[in-house]
């Protein structure tokens, strides 16, 4: 059965996600994942719901329950939990801000064949700071990444660090 | 051993403005001084000095006030989560000697003033260093917050902060201002 991938945004303020969330319980849907965080003062809701009809229907269910805010709802194909293609690492990267920082250092990754899985950026004052969570393949060379991160953090005049991430179980 | 550490008399102290991110003295290492030379007496009491009246601030490297040595200050003892402590000191070109026992704790830095973050530190520490003055080595044998924080100052000696080291993307938290006592405060 196919789920919906939900997207809602706006200014924040309280009762959003009981809105939306109500709005979904009500026809029945089941979230099955979701990210929700503030962005710069618009609240961003990311959410893969099952079972609770079609996009149209859940769109106009949604559109009067937060009509201030933009909701789109589409139809996606359900996807298993991705098997891990390679080892965890962490990269942290910061630095003055400037345009760029992200598109440089995420086109480096992926030339090595780093999956992201994750991916933080803020802005404080003039620091800019990037934290990556990303799958290497077990033929990535880490040492040359590792050169080729810190070459292309210095064009860019910012901080590189990639290390293993940690990964107990206990 | 819980205690004070420091047994020298230092010069009087000035307080010094403490720089910020994205400052490339912070990102780039420090090196050895003589801990004999008359400037490093005076850098160390500058220290302890900027420190005490910087709030919540448990400890300050060299390069946070803009110089390139290695040296730092440390005093834990008001801190809640301190166990053991050694009071207030300086040590100058410091080294770990012996490390173990990592935990996940929260952190802030003066010089990351809108940001704190999970770090995983080594919770029994040995470090190795000289006393600024005499040039006599100090062993600091410590655990807990002292240690985390001299791990915090080591990692600025060494151009690192600890953003370089946070547990995951999720591991960063937004601070609004730099609140007395607050989360972790390391310097």
């Amino acid at each position: 059965m196919p789920q919906l991938a939900v997207t809602v945004l706006g200014h924040d303020r309280p009762g959003i996600i009981a809105a939306v969330t109500g709005a979904l319980a009500g026809l029945g849907g089941n979230l099955e994942d979701s990210s929700m965080t503030r962005l710069r003062g618009h609240f961003a809701m990311t959410l893969i719901v099952a079972g609770s009809g079609t996009a149209a229907e859940v769109e106009a269910a949604l559109a009067p329950a937060v009509p201030d805010l933009l909701v789109s709802v589409r139809e996606v194909p359900e996807e298993g939990e991705p098997e891990a293609v390679g080892s965890p690492y962490l990269l942290t990267v910061h630095g003055a801000d400037r345009p760029g920082i992200v598109s440089a250092v995420t086109s480096v990754l992926a030339d090595a064949g780093g999956n992201v899985t994750d991916l933080t950026t803020r802005l404080a004052g003039r620091l800019y700071l990037l934290v990556v969570e990303v799958e290497l393949p077990a033929s990535c060379d880490v040492e040359a990444l590792t050169g080729r991160l810190a070459a292309t953090a210095r064009d860019l005049g910012v901080e590189a660090s990639l290390r293993p991430a940690e990964a107990d179980v206990l | 051993m819980t205690g004070p550490l420091l047994a020298v008399d230092l010069p009087a102290g000035r307080v010094l403005p403490v720089v910020a991110a994205p400052d490339p003295v912070l990102s780039t290492p420090c090196v050895d001084v003589d801990p004999r030379d008359p400037s490093v007496a005076q850098l160390a009491a500058d220290l302890l000095a900027t420190q005490r009246v910087s709030p919540g601030c448990v400890g300050l490297a060299a390069n946070q006030v803009g110089v390139g040595w290695r040296m730092f200050s440390v005093d834990v003892s008001a801190h809640p989560k301190a166990r053991t402590h050694h009071g207030a000191y300086v040590l100058v070109n410091p080294q770990v000697q012996e490390a173990s026992r990592n935990e996940r704790g929260r952190e802030g830095c003066m010089s990351v003033p809108d940001f704190t973050g999970d770090v995983k530190r080594a919770t029994r520490l040995v470090v190795r260093g000289l006393e600024p003055v005499t040039g006599r080595e100090l062993i600091v044998a410590t655990d807990a917050f002292e240690a985390r924080c001299l791990q915090h100052e080591l990692d600025h000696l060494s151009g690192l902060l600890f953003l370089d080291r946070v547990a995951g993307a999720h591991a960063i938290y937004p601070r609004q201002t730099y609140q007395e006592g607050g989360p972790g405060s390391v310097g």
